[in-house]
């Protein structure tokens, strides 16, 4: 490495020839005979040139940064190197990347030696040391040469004992540590006979602060300050949740005997003999007089070479040398926003002895130096950044250090804000809705039995009841998962005997991890094909401006630094720990192939074509839409790998790489004989063939971030890495030809493959070792000439919303400008509005954000296909439009109405067509905003409105009137309210009852008006009530009878007038004959119990009963035979003696009376042997 | 008609050991004039139902059983015309319909061959002409007809209100032209949960001072009082199942519900005491 920056910097080899070489490129013919001797010299070192470099600048910058910085790309693995390294310790990590330094210095004592922990790859304020990882006599003695002085500045440190008594008390061999003690070959060995500089370990000041921007750290242990919210407890904080020790503890304990080490050194020695204070405990010196120092271009020491290693080192960006993209420009933004230099000499730092016998400099001399180098860098990657959303361009616009050391980068970038549409907001929707019932697939038909349809719909209900609890709970410290939930989720699975009931569960519980997680918090959003497409084209715009605030309120601070392990954040925690929870392996092997089948079925999902078209309109109305659509595919299919990834190696699942060769191999050999989950290899190849990578691989890599550590070792699987790796070196940026990809498709991907290369078990070596990369990766895109990949289907959103860790870099520079750095552990969020019109002004319930959310609703519990329907005919009905300028209204709903079922229902019709022409016209409009002033706009919408309104709703589909005449008003009194009412009476009248108790006559008389209104009416009446009604319509009849009735009045006159009586019966014989159409049970009137009320009253009076059953003969209510029958059989009944008589003389009088109506009733008079004072009157 | 929890408690208090004849009503009424009636009338037979369902067992012991049995033939055979029964109902505080089904049950038992099926004696229930001794026949419809809260006459009102609100609630939703499914159609087609009406198109509910509305998929009617016990049981069996299958809903307690159980909205299950007025309908026209 020295020797080519030395060989760059003596003007010998020209950068461009420089990175050729670097990239392996076959020699061009611009490189001059004399660069290609000097770099044929270096060959061998060539390929840990960029390891090397990445690992150069961080340690450069550790006194700027002196948190730490996230490491570099994994460097190649050392376990090759090793058995060959005579007398090479078997510790000692895996090698230092900058091992090509000139000559390396024996470990280093003391302080930092604690710290060098597995994986340690965060920086510590003091420049790093190498700890035991030179190989004697390795081949790269000697080869860098000590020409450059500012690289020699490694070699001065490490002055101190080998032995130093803290390293061997702190830092003992750990045997079980994998990193320093990897498997023999577990990685593919190199090239012959090369000999691979071992990792270095970084010495690591323990600190919260940055803990989350150290990838390795991530991936080896969970970060210390867990997001509260996505990552309640350790466990969850674990990707697969296996109880991996929880991260957070050993760091705590490891900080603590930082801590005691360090207080111990500063006992032994007066003078710190820590070059920095400790970054983690912030220490009053350094907080309390923390100012930034101001950077000034005028002070930049040595241009020349920062210039050229910028240069260089830009140039592996663009040339994707470096393994992930995003990782250094958050490095570099570092540089730029770093606030001061740790200590302004290193005579002040190092107070041992012989360090002062620098050859050189530091790279990075002053505050003035790293910025000066951020910029250039940064100058350099102007393409990516103008990419970047518009929050952070403005971040980066207002930089005053940028503005200060190019103003020229500061202007392009002010511009680039000021054309930027890239709002990025990743949106948070409440509470989980729960996946609809569909008869189609749900109802009984769809069951094998009975028991299995009731069976499902009780799991149905207990899965949400869980789902709810886990919201209601997984915040809460000390809730569990497990101890809350799991026994109850085990039960119901129990109850999913049948195969097709798994096959129904899985459904429901994919559908609802769909439509729960698909946003990027997981913690709600929107299912594919659902949602933000109609939020948006409905102009939900003040709905959205109130969720983005939300957001900003509630989102999480960080997504876990610019290199996240992979996680289950939000509602995708509650699936994974279903998962695990449920242990299910029926549960598991069903989801797996349900997954399977949806990701196949969406992968092959044939998105709109774009057809270049000479009509911009329509072209630029269609790219909405298909990036909408590819949005969510997108989305869906990254959720869906992530849980099939999950699944699948669940059982391979483990902390750590197998502890050795042999039982690697063994495994191995087991392992290769298992077929993929899902052929996912060939669905890359079919995905890069059909220029199709940009949908492919952002759904594989999730795939692969859940593989276990022998997953890259099996051929199938390392045939895949080296296609992603030969991908990634191909997706240069700078390059944009006709029919290449487009910038963010590229953008993406570079993104979400850095981020695989950074996870723990994808072998570290992986990486940099591939061999010959331009020349293997040759895929004859024959099939699809303009494939999705040359489409502009990624848009800032999607990027963030797949790589939220982008923001990181937002993140960054805002902490910049509040002024609390990192260093307090965490960034200080600044609400800057994105808006220019006041929130608060604006109502947030606009009509439009309602109407949005009501047609998201409607769209939710039909079947998916209405929409589909819908959202096609707007699309074609809007392009159309467009191109016409016909409108909407007329053809969509006819276009709908072709498309849907026949059966569907008008209102679901209606409302389906309605939305399309919302949509087509909204469509159109979006179109016409970007190309026609506002005003034809305005023109345009109330036109449409106008000719909607004269359309006019349709007419509701009247019930039909049950029976009601037709100018009935339903007013009648409630059936209930009768039929309590008449129970009212007939207490009282059974007893007992307050000497102040009675009916009032009048009562009676509404009574029974009512009971005739609420008969007639019949709107609420059902028939038990009716039953009811008759039957205590005979009841009062009887009542009425025997006088048995309370009446309330004067205390003489507490019974009902004979008159009354008789008109009260005439009603109700009117109402039986008239209004009741349920049978009433007139016999009851004869019954013992009935008649008997007569018994107890004195004087007996016959004549109304004779009267009513004479009525009853008359109106045909009853036939003589009938009542002669009841009479017959009363006389039978067990009677005090002169009852029986009158009984008998009753009955004889019925049957000898002639069936004539009025006259019978005097003889009845006559007859009657102890007749009452009142006798019948006509 | 919404109470707090503190009123409804403060009514729940006044009903502890009320029998529930006409008379403990009519004396609710004068403490309560405020509150309407029915609301009235349904918190009482709901807390005087929890009261039972407590003792319930107490009363069906064998020697419970005997000793009524031999308290209401020795008060019969006093006076057959006296509220023996209901009386007895009263004094051991158990509903007087319930102690008209344990006397005659153990009358029939005494009397015919075969024990008496449920059906036969909810017949005679009914119909009290049926029961073969006049005495009894008098005494147990004596006990239904002034019990008011069980009973078939009871059984029969709380029917028809149930019933009367659902067509109430049709009614209303023709009139504001909202296609639905009812229950019955639903279950023709087969689903497995049926609310009352499930909205073809969603609405929103406005509420006042709420930011956003709330959706509704389905209504649910209840002609009763809602209080905590009947709506933790209505929201296990019912509501959270209608949520699962259909998204966010509206119940409506006709006779009103305690306000703090109304706490789910966020979540999707909405409680009103009457039809909401502020309603917003997905228009025909987005423009």
């Amino acid at each position: 490495m020295a020797a080519v920056l030395e060989s760059l910097l003596r003007e010998e080899v020209s950068v461009a020839a420089a990175v050729r070489w670097i990239a392996r490129r076959t020699q061009s013919s611009e490189d001059s005979p004399g660069e290609a001797a000097v770099l044929r010299s270096l060959r061998p070192l060539r390929k840990e040139f960029v390891p090397f470099l990445l690992n150069f600048l961080r340690e450069q910058s550790c006194r700027v940064l002196p948190q730490g910085p996230p490491t570099p790309a994994k460097a190649p693995g050392a376990s090759a190197t090793l058995p060959g390294r005579p007398g090479g310790p078997p510790r000692g990590g895996r090698g230092a990347r900058s091992q090509l330094f000139p000559p390396p210095e024996p470990p280093s004592p003391a302080a930092e030696a604690p710290l060098a922990r597995r994986g340690g790859r965060r920086r510590g304020p003091a420049p790093a040391r190498e700890r035991g990882s030179r190989g004697p006599g390795g081949p790269e003695e000697g080869v860098g040469g000590e020409s450059l002085p500012w690289a020699g500045a490694r070699r001065l440190r490490g002055s101190g004992s080998p032995s130093s008594p803290s390293l061997a008390l702190c830092d003992p061999p750990n045997l079980s540590n994998l990193e320093e003690f990897p498997p023999v070959g577990s990685v593919p060995p190199g090239p012959a006979g090369r000999t691979k500089p071992s990792r270095r370990i970084n010495p690591t000041p323990v600190s919260e602060e940055r803990s989350l921007s150290k990838p390795k750290t991530c991936f080896t242990s969970p970060p210390i300050s867990c997001v509260p919210s996505s990552q309640p407890s350790a466990l969850d904080t674990s990707p697969w949740g296996l109880g991996l020790p929880p991260g957070c503890r050993s760091l705590q304990e490891e900080r603590e005997m930082l801590r005691k080490e360090r207080s111990k050194q500063l006992q032994q020695s007066p003078t710190p003999s820590c070059p920095t204070p400790e970054s983690g405990s912030p220490l009053p010196s350094r907080t309390g007089s923390l100012t930034d120092e101001a950077a000034d271009p005028a002070r930049v020491s040595s241009r020349q070479r920062l210039e050229l290693v910028a240069l260089v080192y830009s140039s592996c960006i663009a040339e994707n040398l470096v393994p992930n993209l995003f990782l250094e420009l958050f490095f570099v933004l570092q540089l730029l926003t770093a606030r001061r230099m740790v200590a302004a000499k290193d005579s002040d730092l190092e107070p041992g002895p012989g360090v002062l016998e620098s050859v050189g400099s530091p790279l990075f001399q002053s505050i003035h130096d790293c910025v000066f180098f951020a910029v250039r860098v940064l100058e350099r990657q102007f393409p990516v950044l103008s990419y970047l959303d518009k929050g952070t361009l403005k971040l980066l616009a207002e930089n005053e250090r940028l503005l200060c050391f190019s103003p020229a980068l500061q202007g392009r970038l002010r511009a680039a804000y000021e054309g930027s549409v890239a709002k990025v907001s990743l949106v948070m929707l409440p509470s989980a809705q729960a996946v609809s019932f569909q008869p189609e697939t749900d109802n009984r038909a769809n069951f094998s039995s009975d028991r299995a349809f009731h069976t499902f719909k009780k799991q149905r209900d207990v899965f949400y009841e869980v789902l709810r609890e886990w919201e209601d709970h997984h915040e809460e410290p000390g809730w569990d998962f497990e101890k809350g939930l799991g026994s109850r989720i085990r039960a119901m699975m129990g109850q999913l005997s049948a195969a097709c009931s798994h096959s129904h569960f899985v459904r429901l519980f994919q559908k609802q991890l769909l439509q729960m997680c698909q946003s990027p918090g997981g913690a709600g959003g929107t299912v594919l094909g659902e949602a933000p497409d109609v939020l948006s084209m409905l102009g939900a715009d003040k709905l959205g401006r109130l969720r983005r605030l939300q957001e900003r309120l509630v989102a999480p601070q960080s997504s876990g630094g610019p290199c996240p392990p992979p996680t289950f954040p939000g509602c995708q925690g509650f699936f994974r720990d279903f998962i695990l929870s449920a242990s299910s392996f029926q549960f598991n092997q069903h989801l797996m192939d349900s997954l399977s089948l949806k990701i196949r079925e969406l992968n092959g999902l044939t998105l709109p074509p774009h057809e270049p078209n000479d009509d911009e309109g329509e072209a630029d109305v269609d790219w909405q839409g298909e990036r909408r659509q590819f949005a969510m595919v997108l989305l869906s299919l990254r959720l869906l790998a992530k849980f099939l990834g999950f699944v699948a190696f669940l059982p391979y699942r483990g902390p750590e790489p197998p502890p050795t060769r042999e039982l690697q191999d063994s495994i191995l050999a087991l392992r290769s004989q298992v077929p993929p989950v899902l052929d996912v290899r060939t669905l890359l190849w079919q995905g890069l063939r059909a220029r199709r990578a940009v949908l492919t691989v952002p759904w594989l890599v999730e795939f692969l971030s859940f593989a276990d550590h022998i997953v890259p070792l099996l051929d199938y699987y390392r045939s895949i890495f080296s296609l992603l790796l030969h991908l990634h070196r191909s997706l240069v940026l700078a390059q944009e030809r006709e029919g290449e990809m487009c910038f963010l498709n590229k953008l993406l991907l570079l993104a979400v493959l850095g981020w695989l290369f950074q996870i723990p078990t994808v072998p570290e070596d992986l990486f940099f070792s591939e061999e010959d990369q331009s020349d293997g990766f040759q895929v004859d895109a024959v099939s699809s000439e303009y494939g999705l990949d040359s489409v502009p289907v990624v848009d800032q959103q999607l990027l963030y919303t797949c790589c939220p860790y982008i923001g990181e870099l937002r993140k960054l520079l805002a902490s910049w400008v509040s002024g609390s750095s990192g260093r307090s552990g965490g960034f200080v969020r600044k609400i800057t509005p994105t808006t220019t019109t006041g929130l608060g002004a604006q109502p947030p319930q606009t009509s439009q954000g309602l109407q949005a959310q009501l047609a998201q609703a409607f769209f939710h519990n039909q079947p998916p296909s209405l929409r589909r329907t819908v959202e096609f005919v707007a699309e074609r009905i809007g392009s159309n439009c467009v191109k016409h300028i016909k409108f909407c209204q007329k053809k969509s709903p006819g276009a709908v109405r072709a498309l849907l079922p026949e059966e569907t229902p008008a209102a679901v019709l209606s409302s389906a067509e309605n939305i399309a022409v919302g949509l087509a016209t909204e469509k159109a409009c979006t179109w016409l905003s970007a190309n026609i002033t506002a005003l034809i706009r305005r023109e345009v919408k109330a036109a449409v409105s106008r000719i909607l309104r004269a359309q006019g709703p349709e007419p509701a589909v009247r019930g039909e009137r049950r029976g009601c005449s037709r100018a009935c008003e339903h007013h009648a009194p409630l059936p209930s309210h009768l039929i309590s009412e008449i129970k009212d009476v007939l207490s009282l009248a059974a007893g007992p009852r307050d000497p102040e108790e009675g009916v009032p006559p009048e009562h009676l008389e509404q009574l029974l008006g009512q009971l005739g209104q609420t008969l007639q009416c019949r709107q609420f009446l059902c028939p038990p009530a009716e039953q009811h009604l008759a039957k205590c319509s005979v009841e009062l009849a009887s009542l009425l009878v025997a006088d048995k009735i309370p009446i309330l009045g004067p205390p003489a006159q507490r019974r009902l007038e004979r008159g009354q009586a008789r008109r009260l019966l005439h009603m109700l014989l009117s109402l039986w004959k008239e209004d009741f159409q349920a049978p009433v049970p007139l016999r009851l009137l004869l019954s013992p119990r009935n008649v008997g009320l007569l018994a107890d009253t004195r004087p007996r009076e016959w004549d109304l009963l004779l009267f009513l059953l004479r009525e009853l003969v008359e109106k045909g209510l009853m036939g003589r035979m009938e009542i002669e029958a009841c009479l017959g059989s009363l006389r039978a009944a067990q009677w005090p003696e002169d009852f029986s008589e009158e009984l008998a003389t009753l009955f004889n009088l019925f049957l000898t009376e002639p069936p004539l109506p009025e006259p019978q009733l005097r003889a009845c008079e006559l007859v009657q042997p102890n007749r009452g004072t009142v006798l019948a009157q006509s | 008609m919404i109470l707090t929890k503190a009123q409804y408690d403060e009514i729940a208090q006044c009903l502890v050991s009320v029998p529930p004849t006409r008379q403990s009503l009519r004396k609710l009424k004068q403490r309560f004039p405020s509150q309407s009636q029915a609301t009235l009338l349904s918190i009482f037979s709901q807390e005087y139902q929890k009261h039972i369902k407590r003792t319930h067992a107490k009363h069906h012991t064998l020697e419970a059983i005997e000793s009524y049995y031999q308290r209401y033939l020795n008060g019969v055979l006093k006076n057959g015309a006296a509220p023996v029964l209901l009386e007895l109902a009263n004094e051991v505080d158990y509903a007087p319909s319930l102690m008209a089904r344990i006397i005659l049950e153990r009358f029939l038992q005494e009397h015919e061959e075969t024990p008496p099926s449920k059906s036969v004696i909810n017949s005679m229930l009914r119909d009290p002409s049926q029961i073969p001794d006049g005495v009894l026949a008098n005494q147990v419809y004596q006990c239904t007809v002034n019990d008011c809260c069980y009973g078939p006459l009871v059984d029969c009102i709380k029917h028809a209100i149930g019933h009367e609100h659902e067509v109430l609630l049709r009614d209303l939703l023709l009139e504001k032209n909202l296609s639905f499914l009812d229950e019955d159609q639903l279950r023709a087609k087969g689903y497995d949960k049926t609310p009352d009406f499930i909205l073809q198109v969603p609405v929103v509910m406005l509420c006042p001072l709420a930011v956003e509305g709330h959706i509704i998929h389905w209504i649910e009617s209840k002609a009763s009082f809602g209080d905590e016990c009947s709506h933790h049981a209505y929201l296990h069996d019912q509501f959270w199942s209608y949520w699962n299958r259909f998204g966010p809903g509206l119940v409506i307690y006709w006779y009103g519900f305690i306000q703090e159980l109304d706490c789910n909205r966020e979540r999707g299950i909405l409680l009103k005491a009457c039809f909401p007025t502020d309603i917003v309908t997905l228009c025909h026209s987005t423009a």
